[in-house]
């Protein structure tokens, strides 16, 4: 049973406008302010300029997670994500990555174990190709969460058609669902 | 190879204290710094000094120093520089996040803690009450001696009856579930995890991820030493027996409220491997009593709910990189027991405790910050740790049980936060170079 259900309808979608600092009053965690959760959970929006050059090594990357994923599907499940997505996109002559991720858990919190379990599956190397990225990274999980604290960009709004709602509750009612349709295909 | 010559043997071992004393001490000015510490180093022991004497001594001191302390005693710029940020900032600091609010907020503590004038630490653990009051009395002296040295406060520790187990003023068996570390020379009992890489504890080591990063400077302060939370933590002992009456109709029933809080029966035993009655035998033996997991064993909480206090400070198998979140714990009891059948006395109790780990952010923080007192642990939505979370009456307890789980609203606070610190837990020869009695080393 989730208390996050009953924050809110998950039948009424709800949007948020969340003021320029990216949080509504300051509190802080252990690395610095928290952001609180909205209609659509918790998440990132990290926004750093790639190394001139690495843009196909970066694509390259999307091919090899891929793969990683595949053969690991339970890999990031402590994480409770909903999505991840990788943008590349240009300003000018440069070109900048973005890191999107929609998960169920306070960033600050559970910083190191998202930080050590990318680590474990490769997904953190794709920032080695970033500017301005610490090279000692492995080692140094302050440092990295530094870098992304720095190179995160709070929403403005977020927007969510079913508000709350977490990936495990959705994974619940889905199973709740494939069950009831395999009951009703025995009774046909 | 762990030093153990110069690792304060606090980190490595658990002495048969069963009194002592804390006393908080602040320095004027480096010199009178420095002559206090020149007057103790000498009394403080090495982790294989203490294992090879246990059963002879009578005594056992720890030095600790705050951040403050260590400018006060004179370390220069680029050292206190080099320390972690939350080590400076202080534990009164980061209050806010720990969830030292409210009632547990920095400004009701008592015996200086919250204040920076606090220095140094001097952990006096002696086997019985005059060997403490020889201890207090030989250091009231060397404070005597020192000018500039202030004694803040002292607490004065002692174990509750019965004494031939360790227990808090609750009841509940303590000491069940410590990791071990690579090269103590101990073995963890079953359930307890595998050995811990020394870096998890010591600075100096490599740890769980590998070689440690940003330790203090120079080498030669940071070897072998450590940092310790300190938490004084008053157990309202009426309240808590007044709760489990309320919620309980039999002497029965009100263990097992106990029990479903903790996660352990009071005697010990692990709800998981005893769910309906007290196994006061599996409680007391080490082999069988905390070899359990909750991810095949109690996955829904119907022995051990999601937000007990046991499965809050140890999620065993249901959380990630457990390995990088152990801790050490030490500390003792303080204050009268208060007798079972009668009324709260208003006596302050409770239990004075250090936690220690090599990084107070990854293992003592996370584990103040998200078990003990994140409100959506697990997903319950609106409980902390009913022991030692900041509680405010306005939150819930939920026991899983079928057909329909118990839900106790207004949970009341049965702990309370009386003070805390962060303090750095030097090697030996990190003393005497605090000391002044070493140079700084050339090479680094």
């Amino acid at each position: 049973m989730s208390g996050n259900s009953t924050q809110a309808d998950w039948k009424k979608p709800a949007a948020m406008a969340i003021p320029k600092e990216g949080f509504f009053k300051l509190e802080q965690g252990r690395y610095g302010p928290t952001f609180p959760k909205t209609p659509a959970n918790y998440g990132f929006t990290i926004i750093a300029k790639i190394k001139p050059g690495r843009e196909a090594v970066i694509r390259e990357y999307g091919k090899k997670i891929e793969d990683t994923i595949a053969g690991l599907p339970d890999g990031l499940a402590v994480l409770r994500l909903h999505y991840l997505r990788w943008v590349l996109f240009d300003i000018g002559p440069e070109t900048y990555f973005m890191y999107q991720g929609i998960f169920d858990t306070d960033f600050d919190k559970y910083t190191e174990d998202a930080v050590a379990l990318f680590t474990k599956y490769g997904i953190n190397t794709i920032f080695e190709n970033l500017e301005g990225f610490p090279e000692d990274w492995k080692s140094n999980t302050p440092a990295f969460i530094k870098f992304v604290r720095e190179h995160q960009r709070p929403s403005f709004l977020e927007y969510a058609e079913y508000p709350y709602v977490s990936a495990d509750e959705i994974k619940k009612a889905l199973r709740l669902k494939d069950s009831f349709s395999a009951m009703l295909d025995q009774m046909q | 190879m762990l030093e153990l010559n110069d690792i304060q043997h606090i980190l490595l071992t658990r002495t048969p204290a069963l009194t002592g004393e804390y006393v908080f001490v602040s320095f004027r000015n480096p010199t009178a710094g420095r002559a206090w510490l020149n007057g103790l180093v000498d009394k403080v022991r090495s982790a294989a000094e203490v294992q090879a004497s246990l059963a002879s001594s009578k005594r056992w001191v720890t030095l600790a120093f705050t951040w403050n302390g260590l400018r006060a005693l004179g370390l220069d710029e680029a050292s206190l520089c080099s320390f972690p940020d939350e080590f400076k900032q202080g534990m009164a600091a980061r209050a806010e996040m720990l969830g030292d609010t409210g009632s547990n907020h920095p400004e009701h503590w008592v015996g200086g803690l919250a204040s920076p004038d606090l220095h140094a630490i001097a952990i006096l653990f002696a086997r019985d009450d005059e060997e403490r009051a020889r201890c207090v009395a030989e250091h009231a002296n060397l404070v005597a001696q020192c000018n500039g040295v202030e004694v803040l406060s002292s607490l004065e520790l002692q174990a509750t009856p019965p004494y031939e187990y360790a227990h808090d003023h609750f009841g509940y068996r303590d000491r069940l579930s410590q990791p071990v570390m690579e090269g103590s020379g101990e073995q963890p009992t079953p359930g307890s995890g595998g050995l811990l890489k020394p870096g998890e504890f010591i600075l100096g080591y490599p740890d769980e991820d590998g070689p440690q990063q940003n330790l203090p400077q120079p080498e030669m302060l940071s070897r072998n030493g450590s940092f310790m939370a300190y938490r004084r933590l008053q157990e309202h002992v009426g309240a808590f027996r007044d709760f489990l009456r309320e919620h309980g109709q039999t002497p029965e029933e009100q263990e097992l409220v106990a029990a479903k809080l903790m996660g352990r029966w009071r005697s010990g035993a692990p709800l998981v491997l005893a769910p309906n009655a007290d196994d006061a035998a599996l409680g007391a033996d080490m082999q069988r009593n905390n070899d359990f997991n909750y991810k095949e064993m109690d996955p829904h909480g119907y022995a051990v709910p999601l937000g007990a206090h046991c499965r809050r400070m140890n999620p065993r198998d249901t959380a990630a990189n457990m390995n990088r979140r152990r801790m050490i714990r030490r500390g003792a009891t303080y204050g009268p027991p208060l007798p079972e059948s009668a009324p709260d006395d208003g006596v302050e109790r409770g239990i004075a405790a250090f936690v220690i780990c090599a990084s107070l952010i990854r293992q003592f923080e996370f584990a103040q910050n998200v078990w003990i007192n994140d409100k959506a642990f697990h997903e319950l939505g609106n409980e902390r740790d009913p022991i030692i979370g900041t509680q405010d009456g306005t939150l819930e307890f939920k026991i899983p049980k079928r057909p329909i789980r118990k839900r106790i609203s207004g949970i009341p606070a049965f702990t309370s936060v009386k003070g805390g610190a962060y303090f750095f837990l030097p090697g030996l020869e990190a003393l005497r170079y605090l000391a002044g009695q070493r140079d700084v080393p050339t090479s680094s």
